[in-house]
Order: structure tokens, then C-alpha cells, then sequence
């Protein structure tokens, strides 16, 4: 059993130095390049951890854990794609033309840049509010999560956990810019690779070594519930039967959606143009990497073997030990199999996985608000940009704060994957073609964002079963939750006809439009693809 | 391999370590490369430089 005193005193620790990083990112930032953007001149490492750390949120160790506890290791294409792409492609790829891009064009938020490339202001404030719109619900998911999190763990009431948790986090991101939330982040992902190190170590000694227990998980595989074999599950160390509603889900969601839409995160791509130069994120590289298969890696074996432990000692699979819920797996384990003064350390790291995700959020949510919309529409710009960004920032909190409130559960719930899925759709074509053709034009990237916006708002409305369910409009216009009913459709996420769509037309476009002007392609390239001078003797 | 017998599983346990492996020799390898100066510092390097030799003309008359 834990101590409520103790863990409430190690949270108040912890709060405290939360509390002085916020402080120093305050006592750090002098104008709004340094809010926005951390001077350009952030150290690769909490560079790389506040990426990792923002990347991952609670829901990702917990929730997908608790996924992997339920249909096993297929899970792991996730985090491959999770280092391959959100790491090595992104920062190697996609991360030194968006550095040094950013810098050529003096942009601070990632609408900005692109806005800043194709010539248009209706890109930043569209891109703006797609954030703004979108995001909300996302914030809202971790928000909620967390703070139930704190209502169980800490036994403080639900309202005040949500309103001091939110509290504390508007506080130190109003206060300290970027700088605050990139130095806590890499703070709080530090305790995070702890903890998820030390789980890994555990559970892998626990059963017997790493052979021994992916072997006793194996031999499990008869065990499967008839409904879950029904939808494909093959086993928790096989992959799904190809063509099931399980497989379809697995490979469209999860690993297209989450694997793929993570190269066009406004708040993670934001990070890329806070480093001075490819050095840092040649450094970074590294950091990243390890971090994530120590997070998502980890929470993915993991929460499969539990089946392995909760089997030896109770002679029930995991989804039966959690009564059901798949979400109660990874606690119910650590409670069960983890030493207790463990269960403290695992439940800062929880805090700490919803607090660095929100607080980029947050942060990302304020800028789209404050600098992409308002300033742009207004055409204001000026020494006001971080009181704007700030009141943006609140007005972000307040809304993640109500919708947590009013929308139901089942509504908000969808917020990650609908978030993840209109970021890649609306922004990746237009932000890879900015990147790496010249040729682009703006009539292309607008045509681009626009159909990526409305084809994947269409999907998620209409056609994706999980999401449209949810929202209830395709049932209150078509009489049915989807409006194409025959399989695979209703489990194909919206990303797999979307993203190829808004591609199309993006080139398509271009190619149809006038070049644009040389001058101005030449400065946005300024220093890209050329190969650094050759050293003369 | 591993205690796992479908190769798309294992491989992609594999496949993740050798991915964070990738990212570690990129980034011992790459360690020192990359660091540029941007035009605008060099600018400023030589205008703060062409101030100095200025004052220094003026004051110690050199």
C-alpha cells in the first residue's frame, strides 16, 4: 500500500523544481524570439528530452500499454516507426531544412514558417486555427486523464486536482515561455527514463530473463477470448490475422496515424528551430532515440507480459485481472508486481508524461491563437507578441478545463487520434514540399491544407467507426453511425485516404500554377542542401 | 527467436533496438558536424571587430 502523506510530499518536491525551472525560463526570456522560440540557442540535450518528453504523453504508456496488454506485441511496429520516423527522419530529414529555414525566414511558430515560404497569410491563420480548433480536445484527453490520475493517487477531490493541476501548469508556461516548458520537459523526461528503465529491468528479471518470458507469452497464445480471436488476435506475440478489423487498426491507426502524423505536430516541430545548428540536432539524434524505445518500447513489452504474470499468479490473462479495462492494466501491474517505493516513482513518472505534453500544448495552442491568428488577421506585429501569446495560452487552459467538463467521455476520448490524424492530412504535404521542392507553389500548399483539412474532418465525421460513433453527427444526418458500412471502411483511418489526397493536390497544383519568384526560393534555401565547403590544403 | 515465433514480431523488436542503435551512431558519428555560424553573425562579427580596431585607432592612437 502506498503512503498518501509521503507521495504528496515527493509531488510538492517535485512541483517545487518544476516551479524553479518555470522560474528560470522566466528569468531567460527578453523578447519573444525567446519565447517563441528559445533564442535559437536551446542545448541539445533538453532539446531531445523535451521532445521525447512532449511526444510522449500518459496515454501513451498507460493507455497503449494497456493496448499491448490486450492484443500483444504488434504494438512494436509503433514504436519502430515512433524512433525511425518521429526521431531519425524527423530531426535528420525533416529537422535541419526546418532549422535553418526557420532561421532564414525569422519564423517563430511552425504556421509561420510555412505562411513565411509560400508568401501567405491565410496559410497562418487557416494552420493557426486548425490548431486552435483541434488541439483543444487533445490538451483536453490528457488533462482529464491526469488529473483523475491525481484524484486516485493522491486523494485529492477531482475538481481541485483539476484546477490545480491546470493552475500549476498555466503558470510556469504564461510565465516561462518556451525556455520554462522546454527546461521542465527535459526534467520531467529525465524521471520519466527512469522509471520506464527500471520498470523494463523489473519485469524482464521477474519472469526469468528476456527469452524466458517472451517464451511463457507465446504459450499463451490458447488463451486468447473468442471476441478478441474474432478480431484477429492471433496470439500476444503474433501479428494480427492480415485483413481483420484488428490488423486494419493496428497498421492504419496506429501506425500510419500516430507513426506517421508525428513528423507534423506544430509543437514538436516548433523544436527543430530552437537550436543554434545541425551540431545540436546531430546530438540530439542520439538522445531521442534512446529515449522513446525506453518509453514506448518499454510500455509496450511490458504491458504484453503482464499477461505472463498475472497468468502465473492468478491464472487469469490481464485484460481479465483489469475486470475489463484496458487502461487498468499497466497500474493494476505496477501495484501488483513493481516494490512499493517504486509505485511512487512510476506515479511522478505518469505526472510528468501529462505534464510535458501539456504544457507544449498549451504553449503551441497560445502562439496558433495569439501570434498566428490574431496578429496575422490583425496584421499587428510588434513587442507585443508574448502578452498576446500569454492571454492565448490562458484562453487555451480554460478551454481544455471546460471541454474536460461538459463533453462527455466518449466524445473526448477521440481528441488524440483526430488531432494527430488533421495534423498530418492538413500539414505534412504542404511542410514536406516546402522542405524539399522548390517547384511548390502557395496555390498549392493552400489547395493542399484545405483538402487535408476537410477530407480527413469528412472521415473522422463519416466514416471512421470510432470517431464518428462518437461525435453522433453521421448518426444524426444519416440515420447511421457510418455512412459506408462494409469492411474494411469503418476501421481504415482517415490519414490512409487523406494524406495521399492533400499530396495530390498539392502537386498537382503546383504544377498547374506559375513558379514562384526565384529571389524568394533562393532565401528560404539560403544554406540547404548545399554540402559544406571542402577543407583546402 | 527470443521466445517469439512470428518473424514480423521478433523482427520488429529487433527492428526497434536497431533503429535507437541507428540513432546512437548517427549521433556519435555525426558528434561535430553541422556547426555553422549564420551569415548575419559573421556580419555582426565584423562590424563589432571593425568598431574595435576603430576605437582602438582613436583612443591608444595605434
Amino acid at each position: 500500500m502506498i503512503d498518501i502523506v509521503y507521495l504528496n510530499v515527493l509531488v510538492l518536491v517535485y512541483i517545487l523544481a518544476v516551479g524553479y525551472l518555470g522560474y528560470r525560463g522566466w528569468r531567460e526570456t527578453r523578447d519573444s524570439e525567446d519565447y517563441l522560440v528559445c533564442g535559437r540557442k536551446i542545448h541539445p540535450y533538453v532539446m531531445a528530452m523535451s521532445y521525447g518528453a512532449t511526444f510522449i504523453s500518459t496515454s501513451a504508456i498507460v493507455g497503449f500499454g494497456g493496448t499491448a496488454g490486450l492484443f500483444g506485441m504488434g504494438l512494436l511496429w509503433l514504436t519502430f516507426l515512433n524512433i525511425f520516423v518521429g526521431i531519425f527522419i524527423a530531426f535528420v530529414i525533416f529537422g535541419k531544412r526546418t532549422r535553418k529555414m526557420g532561421y532564414n525566414l525569422s519564423a517563430m511558430t511552425f504556421p509561420e514558417l510555412l505562411a513565411r515560404r509560400f508568401e501567405s497569410r491565410f496559410i497562418q491563420y487557416f494552420s493557426g486555427l486548425v490548431i486552435f480548433i483541434g488541439m483543444p480536445m487533445y490538451a483536453s484527453v490528457v488533462l482529464i486523464g491526469a488529473a483523475r490520475f491525481i484524484e486516485t493517487t493522491l486523494a485529492i477531490d477531482f475538481n481541485l486536482a483539476l484546477m490545480l493541476f491546470s493552475l500549476i501548469i498555466a503558470a510556469y508556461v504564461v510565465i516561462g515561455g518556451l525556455k520554462g516548458v522546454m527546461y521542465t520537459d527535459a526534467f520531467q523526461a529525465t524521471i520519466m527514463f527512469a522509471g520506464m528503465a527500471f520498470l523494463l529491468v523489473m519485469t524482464y528479471s521477474h519472469l526469468g530473463g528476456i527469452t524466458q518470458a517472451h517464451q511463457a507469452l507465446t504459450d499463451l497464445a490458447a488463451l486468447v477470448p473468442a471476441n478478441l480471436a474474432a478480431m484477429g488476435h492471433l496470439g500476444w506475440t503474433a501479428m494480427p490475422a492480415a485483413g481483420s478489423a484488428w490488423w486494419w487498426t493496428l497498421v492504419s491507426t496506429l501506425v500510419l496515424g500516430v507513426g506517421i502524423g508525428v513528423l507534423a505536430m506544430p509543437q514538436l516541430v516548433v523544436r527543430f528551430m530552437t537550436v543554434k545548428s545541425g551540431r545540436e540536432l546531430n546530438r540530439a539524434v542520439l538522445i531521442g532515440g534512446i529515449f522513446i524505445l525506453m518509453m514506448t518500447g518499454v510500455a509496450f513489452v511490458v504491458g504484453a507480459l503482464s499477461n505472463v504474470y498475472f497468468f502465473e499468479r492468478d491464472g487469469v490473462i490481464a485484460i481479465a485481472a483489469a475486470a475489463g479495462n484496458s487502461d487498468s492494466i499497466i497500474p493494476l501491474y505496477i501495484n501488483a508486481a513493481m516494490p512499493g517505493w517504486f509505485v511512487y516513482i512510476f506515479m511522478l513518472t505518469l505526472l510528468a508524461a501529462a505534464m510535458s505534453t501539456l504544457s507544449s500544448q498549451f504553449h503551441a495552442q497560445g502562439t496558433a491563437i495569439g501570434r498566428d491568428v490574431y496578429e496575422t488577421v490583425l496584421g499587428k506585429r510588434g513587442g507585443r507578441s508574448i502578452q498576446i501569446t500569454r492571454i492565448g495560452i490562458i484562453i487555451a487552459v480554460v478551454v481544455a478545463v471546460v471541454l474536460g467538463y461538459f463533453l462527455p467521455p466518449s466524445i473526448i476520448a477521440p481528441g488524440t487520434a483526430i488531432f494527430f490524424g488533421l495534423c498530418a492530412a492538413a500539414f505534412l504535404p504542404m511542410y514536406s514540399c516546402a522542405l524539399f521542392w522548390k517547384r511548390a507553389t502557395r496555390a498549392g500548399a493552400i489547395a493542399g491544407l484545405v483538402t487535408g483539412t476537410f477530407v480527413s474532418l469528412f472521415m473522422l465525421v463519416f466514416v471512421h467507426q470510432k470517431e464518428a460513433a462518437a461525435l453522433g453527427i453521421a448518426r444524426m444526418v444519416l440515420g447511421r453511425d457510418v455512412l459506408i458500412t462494409s469492411m474494411p471502411w469503418p476501421v481504415v483511418d482517415p490519414i490512409v485516404v487523406a494524406l495521399p489526397l492533400a499530396f495530390v493536390v498539392t502537386v498537382a497544383v503546383s504544377l498547374m500554377t506559375k513558379p514562384p519568384a526565384a529571389e524568394h526560393v533562393e532565401k528560404c534555401f539560403q544554406g540547404i542542401g548545399r554540402s559544406p565547403p571542402k577543407k583546402r590544403d | 527467436m527470443l521466445g517469439i515465433n512470428d518473424p514480423w514480431i521478433w523482427g520488429v523488436y529487433l527492428l526497434s533496438f536497431l533503429s535507437a542503435l541507428l540513432c546512437v551512431a548517427y549521433g556519435l558519428a555525426n558528434w561535430n558536424r553541422g556547426q555553422e555560424t549564420e551569415a548575419n553573425e559573421i556580419r555582426e562579427g565584423c562590424s563589432w571587430e571593425k568598431g574595435q580596431a576603430q576605437m582602438e585607432e582613436k583612443e591608444l592612437g595605434l
